[in-house]
C-alpha cells in the first residue's frame, strides 16, 4: 500500500492534469448545430435501419419541447446547443485486420492512457471496446466471448446485427422523454457499447470500455445498453479521461441495464474527466442518465462510482426494483476540488415485494467546490417488506467548500423499513500534525485519511480499478491542503 | 545531540517559553517536571514543529542540524519522536497501513528501499512482543476507539517501530493505571540504548520510579529554574512545587 502511495504521490507532484494532451487525428465531422437534418444525417452516416431513424426523430421532436433542468444544486452556465458538433468520427478506413492497421497516432493515444488494447494485454483478462470520440475503433475478445454466446460490441454494430434486441431494449429503461439530456442523447447518440449475456452464462472476464472525448467542440453522446438474461452475471467497467481544453465540453450519456430472473450486473465507473483549471476555467459538463431495471425476481444491480473529474457532474445511477426479492446497490465516492460542482446520488424505486437497496455515498469536498448528494428512496404501495439502508458521509478539506445532502423518501407501504445515516467531518489539523510527527508529509497524510474514509466504496471495485481510483483521489486533491 | 539555546516561543500573543537552555547527550534520560502551565507541553510541541506555536527567539540544534529550519515530518525522519499526551484518532486508516507508510518514509529519507511486506509484518510482530501490546490493537484503525491506556501503549509501540534517536514522552503517565504504567515504562526501558536519548515530561515522581532519569529539570513560567540528578524528583514529590514558586516569583 505504502509503495503505491509513494508512487502515487510522485506522479501527483507532477502537477498538471496528466491526461491533458491532444491527439491530431483526421476527423469526419458534420457542421455545428442541431436540427432534424442533422439527426437524419447522423442516422444516414451510420447506415441505420428505419426504426432507429424514427427513434431518433421522435426523441428530437420531444427534446425541442423541453428545457434544461435547473433543480440541481449547480450553477450551470447556459449551453448553446447550436454551437456543438454532433458527429465526429476518426476517418473511416477499410476494415482493420490487426492492430498494425490502427492509426499509429490513435494507438499512441491509447498507449499514453495505458489502455490495454494490444496482444500482451490479453493476459490481463480485460476485453476492451475502445471508444474514441464516437466510433468504436477496435473490439477485442469478441471471439472468446462469442463462444459463450455473449455479445459485446459497439451499439452501432448491435443496431446492424441484432436489431431485434435493440428494438426490444433500447429506450426501455430510459425512455426518450425521460429528461432533457436523455432526449438529446436519444436523438444524436453516435456510439457506445452493447452487452448481452445469455441465460445461465457467467461472463468470464470484466468487460471494460474506455471513453475519451477528443475532438474540439464535439459533444459526446454515449449510449450503453446491458442486458443480462436469466441466471447470468457480468461485471462491467467504465473509465474515462479527456484532454485538457479551454472550452467546456458537454457529455450527456445514457446507460441502461436490464436484469432478468436471478441475473446480476455489477457496473463500476472511474470518472476522471478534465475538471477545469484552478480558476474553474474549462472542464467537462457531465450530465448522465444511468438507470437499471431489475426486471426479474431475485435479480441484482450494483452501481459503484468514483467521480473525481468534470467541471459539473449531474448524475444519479438508479435502480428500479421491479422483480420480487430484487436488490439494488449504490456505492459512490464523489471528489470535488477547486471550482468543481457535483450533484450526484441515486434513486431506488421499490416496486416488487421483499426488495432491498443499499446506498453508501462518500463525498469529499476541497477548494471552493460544491458537493451534493441527492437521493430518492421510493417504496410503492405494493412493495411489501421493502428494505433500504442509506449512509451519506461528507468530508471537508478547508473551509471554502460545501457539502450538501438531499435525501428524499416517498413511502407508500407501511411494511417498509428505511434507514438513513449521515455524517459530516473535517480533516483536522491535529490529525495532520500527528501524521507529520510520524514522518508523513501533509499530502501523504491527506491521501491516507481520504483513502481510509472511502475504503468501503473502493473495496467494491475490481482490483485493477481500485488502484487506479486511489491514484485519482490523490491527483484530484493535490494542492488542496496548505 | 540536542542543544536548545535561549528558546522563546509564543502562542497567539502569549509568550509561553521564555528562554529555555538545555543540552541532551546520546543515551541520556532527562525528566522535565513542573506545575501546570509551566510550558512543558509547549516545549514538546515547539521541538516537533507544531505550527500553532511561533518561535520568537533562540536556536535548537539536533544532530548538528538547525531543527527550527526543518518541517515537522523531516524532524520526525531525523529521529525525533513525540509520544502524544492525547494521541489523535484517525478513523478508517489501519495501524498496519499507517505504520508501514511511516516506516517507509523514514527509510526513504535515509536513502533505503521500502521494506518488504513480510519483513514489515515480522518487524511488527517483534516490536509488539517487545513492548507487550495486544496483537489486536494493530488490526484496528489508528487509535480509534482505544482506551486511554491502549492509546499510550500504542504510542510506545510506534516508538519501537520507528526507533527514534530522541523520544519525547509527553505526560505518558497521565490517565494510566499502575499496570498500564508498568507496561509503558518497561517498553521505554527496553528501547533504551547508548545512542537513544529520552525526554520524560511528567507531573509526578511515580513514572520516574520506572524510567530512571539522569537529570531532572524543573520548568516554571517558561524557564528551567532548577536542574539536578534524580533525587530532585523525590524532593519535589515530598515538598510540592510551592517552594519553587516562592523562590522564583518574579
Amino acid at each position: 500500500m505504502a509503495e503505491d502511495q509513494n508512487k502515487i504521490l510522485d506522479e501527483v507532484t507532477g502537477g498538471e492534469y496528466k491526461y491533458g494532451f491532444y491527439t491530431d487525428i483526421d476527423m469526419d465531422t458534420i457542421p455545428k448545430g442541431l436540427n432534424e437534418e442533422v439527426v437524419r444525417m447522423i442516422s444516414a452516416i451510420k447506415k441505420e435501419p428505419e426504426f432507429m431513424l424514427e427513434f431518433r426523430l421522435k426523441a428530437f421532436r420531444h427534446w425541442q419541447t423541453m428545457t434544461a433542468p435547473n433543480w440541481a444544486h449547480l450553477n450551470i452556465p447556459e449551453i448553446d446547443f447550436q454551437d456543438i458538433i454532433y458527429y465526429a468520427a476518426p476517418k473511416k478506413k477499410p476494415e482493420l485486420e490487426s492492430m498494425d492497421e490502427v492509426d499509429p497516432e490513435l494507438r499512441a493515444t491509447f498507449d499514453k492512457l495505458g489502455i490495454p488494447l494490444d496482444e500482451q494485454k490479453i493476459l490481463s483478462g480485460v476485453a476492451v471496446d475502445a471508444v474514441i470520440d464516437s466510433v468504436s475503433v477496435k473490439t477485442t475478445f469478441k471471439e472468446t466471448l462469442a463462444e459463450k454466446g455473449i455479445i459485446f460490441c459497439s451499439i452501432s454494430e448491435a443496431i446492424q446485427e441484432f436489431p431485434d434486441l435493440i428494438k426490444k431494449y433500447l429506450g426501455s429503461v430510459v425512455p426518450h422523454g425521460d429528461n432533457f439530456f436523455a432526449a438529446l442523447n436519444s436523438a444524436v447518440f453516435t456510439d457506445g457499447s452493447f452487452v448481452y449475456i445469455p441465460k445461465g452464462v457467467r461472463c468470464p472476464m470484466e468487460l471494460s470500455t474506455y471513453f475519451r472525448i477528443n475532438a474540439m467542440n464535439t459533444g459526446q453522446f454515449e449510449r450503453t445498453l446491458i442486458v443480462a438474461d436469466d441466471d447470468s452475471y457480468v461485471s462491467y467497467l467504465e473509465g474515462c479521461t479527456a484532454p485538457q481544453r479551454d472550452e467546456n465540453q458537454l457529455h450527456a450519456a445514457i446507460v441502461e441495464i436490464v436484469t432478468h430472473d436471478r441475473a446480476e450486473v455489477k457496473y463500476s465507473t472511474v470518472q476522471n474527466w478534465y475538471p477545469g483549471d484552478k480558476e474553474g476555467k474549462g472542464g467537462i459538463y457531465n450530465f448522465v442518465t444511468k438507470r437499471a431495471i431489475c426486471k426479474g425476481d431475485y435479480s441484482k444491480v450494483s452501481w459503484t462510482q468514483v467521480e473525481t473529474g468534470s467541471a459539473i457532474t449531474w448524475k444519479y445511477p438508479s435502480c428500479i426494483l421491479q422483480g420480487h426479492h430484487s436488490v439494488g446497490e449504490f456505492y459512490s465516492v464523489a471528489v470535488t476540488n477547486n471550482y468543481q460542482q457535483a450533484d450526484t446520488g441515486t434513486k431506488m424505486i421499490h416496486l416488487g415485494k421483499n426488495t432491498r437497496s443499499l446506498i453508501v455515498s462518500k463525498g469529499v469536498s476541497a477548494g471552493k467546490s460544491q458537493n451534493s448528494y441527492r437521493g430518492l428512496v421510493k417504496v410503492s404501495k405494493r412493495a411489501e417488506n421493502a428494505r433500504n439502508f442509506s449512509q451519506c458521509d461528507s468530508l471537508l478539506l478547508g473551509d471554502k467548500c460545501g457539502a450538501h445532502t438531499f435525501p428524499y423518501l416517498e413511502i407508500a407501504n407501511n411494511t417498509a423499513k428505511v434507514e438513513h445515516e449521515a455524517t459530516t467531518s473535517k480533516i483536522g489539523e491535529d490529525q495532520i500534525f500527528y501524521c507529520n510527527q510520524r514522518g508523513l508529509s501533509t499530502e501523504d497524510a491527506v491521501g491516507l485519511i481520504v483513502n481510509g474514509y472511502v475504503k468501503e466504496v473502493i473495496n467494491q471495485l475490481p482490483m485493477e480499478f481500485a488502484v487506479e481510483a486511489q491514484k485519482l483521489l490523490q491527483i484530484s486533491l493535490e494542492g488542496s491542503v496548505g | 545531540m540536542l542543544v536548545i539555546k535561549d528558546l522563546h516561543a509564543k502562542i497567539e500573543d502569549k509568550e509561553i517559553l521564555r528562554g529555555i537552555n538545555l543540552e541532551i547527550k546520546p543515551g541520556e534520560v532527562h525528566a522535565i517536571m513542573g506545575p501546570n502551565g509551566a510550558g512543558k507541553s509547549t516545549l514538546s510541541s515547539v521541538l516537533t514543529g507544531n505550527e500553532k506555536f511561533e518561535v520568537v527567539d533562540g536556536s535548537v540544534t539536533f544532530n548538528g542540524k538547525d531543527l527550527l529550519d526543518l518541517s515537522p515530518e523531516d524532524r520526525a525522519r531525523e529521529g525525533m519522536f513525540l509520544s502524544f499526551q492525547y494521541p489523535i484518532e484517525i478513523p478508517g486508516v489501519s495501524m498496519v497501513n499507517f505504520m508501514r507508510t511511516a516506516v517507509n518514509e523514514h527509510r526513504k529519507y535515509r536513502g533505503e528501499d521500502p521494506i518488504s511486506a513480510s519483513d514489515f509484518l515480522k518487524l511488527m510482530r517483534d516490536k509488539k512482543k517487545l513492548v507487550d501490546i495486544d496483537s489486536n490493537l494493530t488490526n484496528r484503525s489508528v487509535n480509534e476507539g482505544f482506551s486511554g491506556g491502549e492509546k499510550k501503549k500504542n504510542e510506545i509501540f510506534q516508538m519501537a517501530m520507528l526507533e527514534p534517536k530522541l523520544a519525547i514522552l509527553d505526560e505518558t503517565d497521565s490517565g494510566l493505571d499502575i499496570d498500564a504504567l508498568r507496561v509503558v515504562a518497561n517498553g521505554v526501558n527496553k528501547l533504551k540504548s547508548p545512542e537513544r536519548s529520552t525526554i520524560v515530561i511528567t507531573h509526578y515522581q511515580r513514572l520516574l520510579d520506572y524510567i530512571v532519569p539522569d537529570y531532572v529539570h524543573v520548568l516554571y513560567k517558561g524557564r528551567i529554574v532548577k536542574s539536578a540528578g534524580k533525587e530532585l524528583a523525590l524532593e519535589l514529590e515530598e515538598k510540592g512545587y510551592d517552594w519553587i514558586k516562592k523562590e522564583f516569583e518574579d
